[in-house]
């Protein structure tokens, strides 16, 4: 079976979960006797040195196509415009970032043209449209798969433009492809799609148990965890107000902000507001080795996210042995059922649980055994198969 | 000659409040049940739907048919909560009298606090029983002959244990390994070196036919459903042996099995095409006159009627389940120091062995999350509102113990 993939981001040039499902996915499907031709958008600001999609190029079965396009995953339409005023050539591209998507979508669209292929999947809004114009030419089925909405992302106050684009993607895709239930039902409430055209496909993590330390649980200083994007989305104000909460009970505890985002400043302000500038550190953007140190060094992750499709980040953490406390508001535990959970703007009962699991070894223990179990029955060679019996129904 | 012996489980427990760090500064009440199920609303649910309407059909069937019999045991936290809830509580209270009034009726016993103390300390094992005894004969004017552990718990030191506190007989599940292809329709012993007395016997549950009514009743994918007297009856007569237990859970009858479900009229009709058929029906005590043929059996570890495992995992599994006990348990001593009622009754509502079940991983990583029972979201949250709970308590003893000291 081919199939002609639209990607958005790719390891290593990927800024967060989606590059990594992708790839999961990518991997998973090769081995289901698949072959995958994926078109990617590739930024100019990207050093090229630097450019070996993983593994993947000695692999006969994947071949890639790159297309000039400075979007970047997970930003607005504000910053393509900041951003394209560093870019040499600027002029080639879309002048704001909806013309971009229409130039871009021009040019991948005929890829359907170039590549034979039985199916056409892509991957979030920004390939959408460009599958679309793939499936006006070649009149293949069209596989939509959602990692991310803009409802997700924005909350109340969507990008109308994004928002549309997502919703005509699901409107002409035969089949959409959610990653969890809790995204499901987004789509059929909020887009409109009727919930039989939708099938749920959970990420998975492909199996690298890292060795760490086994963490001293008596030592006194614990450290919690937040890693992730400092955005709207991923609610990182509720992590510093039930971080302040936790304080009073366990003065000792350290809180680390791992990430970057345009809320940044306000949280470094709000530490100040709330004084407890002493117990939180900022790290900054974290890549590869460093990622894992943090996780490995914490005593709890927390992912207190206003609306998460997925979460592949709590997968990241349980594999390096870490304990998960999660937003009601994710979509991961519905695969891994041994995680606190919390509704993210419940900031008393998040401090309540982040001390229990501090205090209380006994849980932390059975957590970290058993959330590690759940992991283990969730494989992308098995996830890869099911989007590949999606397939076989079209 | 056939005979049926009904016992009927009837348990509420005290389940614990949300509490939460926050609350470790307040006076909030331990007791009250988590917000959206508390134990006075549970009382009252299953009150409707199963303790009053059963009672006034087992009354019933009891004046139509002078030789029907059936046998009780009635947790103490149940019986304190009908004490609790007025009205209600009353005439839940009064629905049981009547049937002891009867004659028909025995009551059994167990340990006040559904525990498992007898795991865990023997002094407080014995005044669990004691208290329970003597509150069985205070509301209902009889002493308890036979015993039965906390979730059918059993091994051949509960034996032993019953045999020095006076009974004469202990009620245990008739699971398969440990019968070892012998019937669990007669009459057993335990080994003469644990428990010497002849007169000592043990009753085994029939599970196969006890889950016919109590599980599968309603179960369209049963291949017997859907079950009537008449064929139920021609399953007693098809069982090897005359004694027939059949040990359930009261709520079996209209909360576990909706009155939707004909469970009611099954019940209705049963004693009489019963005794049509000379089936007789026996109480505990009864049957336990019936020693003589009795085999010894060896039941060197425990076993219980919970899951298919039918061992301690559903609550004694994780290291929240294991480290909660040892905890509780080990508080003994210096609860015991206080000479505080008030704080050994907070103690004791503790053990109930349900806290434990709510903290229960078994099943959770199934998937099918939503066949756990419990009044709590998670097996994490059951936890943190009793080990915060926990701490509480251990401050208020260690309070008391100070001034206490004071004093002097």
């Amino acid at each position: 079976m081919r199939i002609l993939m639209y990607g958005w981001e790719f390891p290593p040039f990927n800024s967060g979960g989606l590059g990594v499902a992708c790839e999961g996915i990518v991997n998973g499907l090769l081995r289901h006797n698949t072959k995958i031709h994926l078109v990617l958008p590739r930024a100019p600001q990207m050093k090229s040195e630097n450019f070996n999609i993983v593994d993947l190029s000695s692999n006969e079965d994947i071949e890639f196509t790159e297309i000039n396009c400075p979007v970047l995953a997970y930003e607005g339409e504000h910053h393509y415009t900041q951003n394209l005023v560093n870019i040499k050539n600027a002029s080639m591209y879309g002048s704001d970032l909806f013309q971009e998507v229409e130039r871009y979508s021009q040019l991948a669209g005929p890829m359907a043209a170039k590549h034979d292929h039985d199916i056409i999947h892509a991957h979030d809004w920004l390939t959408y449209k460009a599958a679309i114009n793939g499936k006006k030419i070649s009149k293949k089925p069209f596989v939509a798969h959602i990692h991310a909405t803009e409802l997700d992302r924005s909350g109340e106050n969507p990008n109308p433009y994004i928002f549309e684009l997502e919703k005509m993607g699901f409107e002409h895709a035969d089949k959409i492809i959610a990653v969890s239930d809790y995204t499901k039902r987004k789509i059929v409430q909020h887009y409109k799609i009727p919930a039989s055209k939708i099938e749920v496909v959970h990420n998975a993590v492909t199996k690298n148990f890292k060795q760490y330390q086994t963490k001293n649980f008596k030592e006194s200083a614990k450290k919690v965890l937040f890693l992730g994007r400092v955005t709207m989305q991923k609610g990182p104000e509720y992590f510093l107000q039930a971080a302040a909460k936790v304080a009073r009970f366990l003065p000792e505890t350290v809180f680390l902000m791992a990430g970057t985002g345009d809320m940044l400043g306000r949280m470094i302000h709000l530490t100040h507001d709330l004084g407890i500038d002493r117990n939180v550190l900022f790290t900054g953007f974290l890549r590869g080795a460093d990622i894992d140190r943090a996780f490995q060094n914490a005593d709890l992750f927390v992912m207190p996210s206003v609306s998460e499709p997925f979460g592949l980040v709590a997968l990241e953490s349980i594999q390096n042995g870490t304990p998960v406390l999660v937003s009601n508001q994710s979509g991961v535990s519905e695969v891994i059922p041994n995680m606190l959970k919390v509704d993210f703007w419940d900031t008393d009962e998040m401090a309540n649980k982040i001390v229990a699991t501090l205090k209380y070894e006994p849980m932390n223990h059975d957590l970290i055994n058993l959330s590690k179990r759940d992991l283990n029955n969730l494989e992308w060679h098995d996830q890869a198969l099911k989007i590949k019996n999606i397939y076989t129904t079209l | 000659m056939k005979q049926i012996c009904f016992y009927f489980q009837v348990h509420q427990p005290y389940r614990v409040s949300k509490y939460t760090v926050f609350d470790l500064e307040s006076e909030k009440q331990f007791f009250e049940g988590p917000e959206r199920v508390t134990n006075k609303a549970v009382f009252e649910k299953v009150a409707h739907k199963c303790y009053l309407p059963s009672n006034m059909l087992l009354l019933e069937l009891i004046k139509l048919h002078p030789e029907f019999k059936i046998s009780f045991s009635i947790t103490g936290t149940f019986l304190e909560q009908c004490m609790e809830y007025g009205e209600i509580g009353k005439k839940v209270l009064k629905s049981f009298k009547d049937l002891a009034d009867t004659g028909n009726v025995e009551f059994l016993a167990e340990t006040y606090y559904h525990s498992f103390a007898a795991l865990f300390s023997r002094p407080e094992f014995a005044r669990q029983v004691k208290k329970h005894t003597n509150l069985i004969n205070k509301l209902f004017g009889l002493k308890p002959k036979v015993f039965r552990n906390t979730e059918l718990v059993y091994n051949n030191d509960i034996a032993y244990l019953a045999n020095k506190l006076g009974f004469k007989g202990v009620l245990l599940e008739g699971w398969d390994p440990v019968l070892q292809g012998k019937s669990p329709n007669l009459t057993y012993r335990p080994p003469k070196y644990v428990v010497p007395n002849e007169k000592f016997g043990l009753l085994l549950k029939n599970y196969k036919l006890s889950d016919d009514i109590a599980f599968r009743f309603s179960n369209k994918h049963w291949s017997e459903h859907p079950l009537t007297v008449e064929k139920f009856v021609n399953f007693v007569y098809n069982n090897y042996g005359d004694h027939i237990n059949l040990f359930m859970d009261f709520e079996t009858f209209g909360e576990h099995q909706w009155e939707d479900t004909g469970i009611f009229e099954f019940m209705r009709h049963l004693p009489d095409a019963c005794l049509k058929n000379h089936i007789k029906f026996r109480t505990p005590s009864e049957s336990l006159n019936d020693l003589e043929h009795a085999e010894e059996l060896d039941v060197p570890h425990h076993i219980s009627w919970a899951d298919m495992e039918r061992d301690m995992s559903a609550w004694l599994e994780n290291s929240m389940q294991q480290s909660s006990m040892n905890h509780i348990f080990s508080m003994e001593k210096k609860v015991m120091q206080t000479r505080d009622n008030k704080l050994k009754d907070i103690w004791r509502k503790l053990q109930t062995s349900d806290h434990f079940y709510y903290m229960s991983t078994k099943y959770w990583s199934d998937g099918d999350v939503h066949k756990y029972f419990s009044p709590f979201e998670t097996p994490y949250d059951a936890y943190i509102s009793y080990r915060n709970i926990l701490a509480k308590f251990e401050d208020l003893i260690e309070n008391k113990i100070n001034k206490k000291c004071q004093d002097r």
